[in-house]
């Protein structure tokens, strides 16, 4: 048996690294993912939305554990055998695809309809006027639920522990069934993912309250 | 693609699939009105308490918030004992459930508590309102159902939740399927059935909530009754 001492501690510590590199897969992943998600959500074909809305509904509704067991068993019909970091990266990626799209599709709504207008008024392609006239406005809507749902991600990386994957819960639970200590194991693991969740939760608190929809001055719509 | 999906084994597991079904059903409920109860408390707490039932509460909704649910069942059932506290499995995913959610839901209410303009509890004062009465008659019922929206998405998203009991050995639904994917290798299969019955759930939740919703708030239902 193991005491539980400084070595254990940095064990756990050390594991955060792949946590943050779950973290950054689903949320690059899923940030690029989302942002097809929200544009096809305001297409103006009618079945491109509704397509798009069940994927929404079928992602959202599923539990991430049972995503990331399809994921990780999936591949492997295929005789491909995908490894947990893949199989969880990607079940993440798809989980935030759904809810960062419907976050991001909202703050695109959200943008007054006179401003897509004025802007085709001046000619600009649509791709233009997303880009330099609708994006902007939208990104300062969004800002403060995007950075809430990283948070949301970082926690969620947790579940990648169930599947085998060796980030800081996996490696608070080796720890735990080496040392007997899993009191002492388990707050060390909650304590790191309170380092990394509340500044970032405060941080998006902040944005919030700078946030445009928020003022409540006179519109600048 | 090779494979053949056989459907057909899940049969013999159609028992114990209804039994998981019941858990999930049992602790999302519990978890859903448990947290809710212990989410107005504590939001009543934080807005109206003395300072140190408030700090308390403050660093409790934090915890729960900025850590992953998964820990805290780990936490409660695997840490617990190590003080003397042992507690089932259930009982353990239970306090957690209900524990975190109360969390999510104290936020939101304070929040819903927050929105409601002064001068109506001024005007409660001026009817001669204990401070008790003006939060249970005056505040809470408009506050709440001004967070309705975002109680029943948390609500659905606790229900989905739930599948982490699996994780200490609790049979839900999830924990049922696990079961049986080891027992018969059929996992595409059975992991595929839970998804689109979580996925079922997921709306039933949805509209019954919003029901609870309708019928609990006179306010609510005027404004859908108008609209029908």
């Amino acid at each position: 048996m193991r005491e539980f001492g400084n070595a254990e501690v940095l064990f756990i510590v050390f594991a955060l690294q792949w946590t943050l590199t779950l973290t950054a897969l689903a949320f690059f992943g899923g940030g690029i993912a989302g942002i097809a998600v929200a544009l096809l959500r305001i297409s103006r074909s009618r079945y491109i939305r509704l397509a798009v809305s069940g994927y929404i509904q079928v992602v959202q509704g599923t539990p991430l554990l049972v995503l990331m067991f399809l994921c990780y068993y999936a591949p492997s019909l295929f005789g491909i055998e995908l490894n947990a970091l893949f199989a969880a990266g990607i079940a993440l990626t798809l989980n935030a695809s759904a809810f960062l799209g419907a976050i991001w599709e909202s703050a695109l709504r959200a943008i007054p309809k006179a401003q897509w207008e004025s802007a085709e008024a001046l000619a600009l392609p649509q791709s233009k006027v997303l880009r330099f006239v609708i994006a902007p406005q939208a990104v300062r809507i969004a800002l403060p639920s995007t950075v809430g749902y990283l948070v949301q991600i970082v926690k969620e990386t947790s579940l990648a522990s169930i599947i085998g994957f060796v980030e800081i819960t996996r490696a608070g639970q080796l720890v735990s069934n080496a040392t007997f200590e899993p009191m002492k194991a388990y707050v060390c693991v909650a304590l790191l993912y309170f380092l990394i969740c509340f500044p970032l939760s405060r941080f998006s608190q902040w944005l919030e309250t700078r946030s445009p929809g928020r003022t409540k001055g006179p519109s600048r719509g | 693609m090779e494979y053949n999906f056989q459907f057909g084994v899940l049969a013999n597991y159609l028992p114990e699939f209804f039994g998981g079904l019941g858990l999930t059903l049992f602790l999302s409920f519990a978890g859903i009105f448990g947290g809710l109860g212990l989410g107005i408390a504590c939001a009543i707490i934080s807005v109206r308490g003395p300072l140190f039932p408030r700090a308390v509460v403050r660093i409790y909704v934090e915890i729960m918030r900025n850590t992953p649910m998964l820990v805290q069942i780990f936490v409660i059932f695997f840490g617990l004992p190590s003080l003397g506290v042992r507690l089932s499995p259930f009982t353990s995913v239970l306090v957690a459930i209900v524990l975190n959610n109360g969390g999510y839901i104290a936020e939101i209410v304070r929040a819903g508590i927050e929105s409601i303009h002064p001068s109506q509890i001024e005007a409660a004062e001026s009817l001669g309102l204990t401070r008790g009465q003006t939060m249970r008659f005056v505040i809470l019922p408009p506050a709440l159902e001004r967070v309705m929206t975002p109680i029943i998405s948390q609500s659905v998203l606790l229900m989905l939740a739930t599948s982490l009991v699996s994780a200490v050995g609790v049979e839900d639904l999830t924990g049922v399927a696990m079961i049986a994917s080891s027992e018969t290798f059929r996992t595409m299969e059975i992991y595929l059935v839970i998804a689109v019955i979580y996925i079922c759930l997921n709306f039933i939740f949805r509209i019954l909530l919003n029901a609870v919703g309708l019928i609990v708030f006179k306010r609510s239902r005027q404004r859908f009754l108008g609209r029908v």
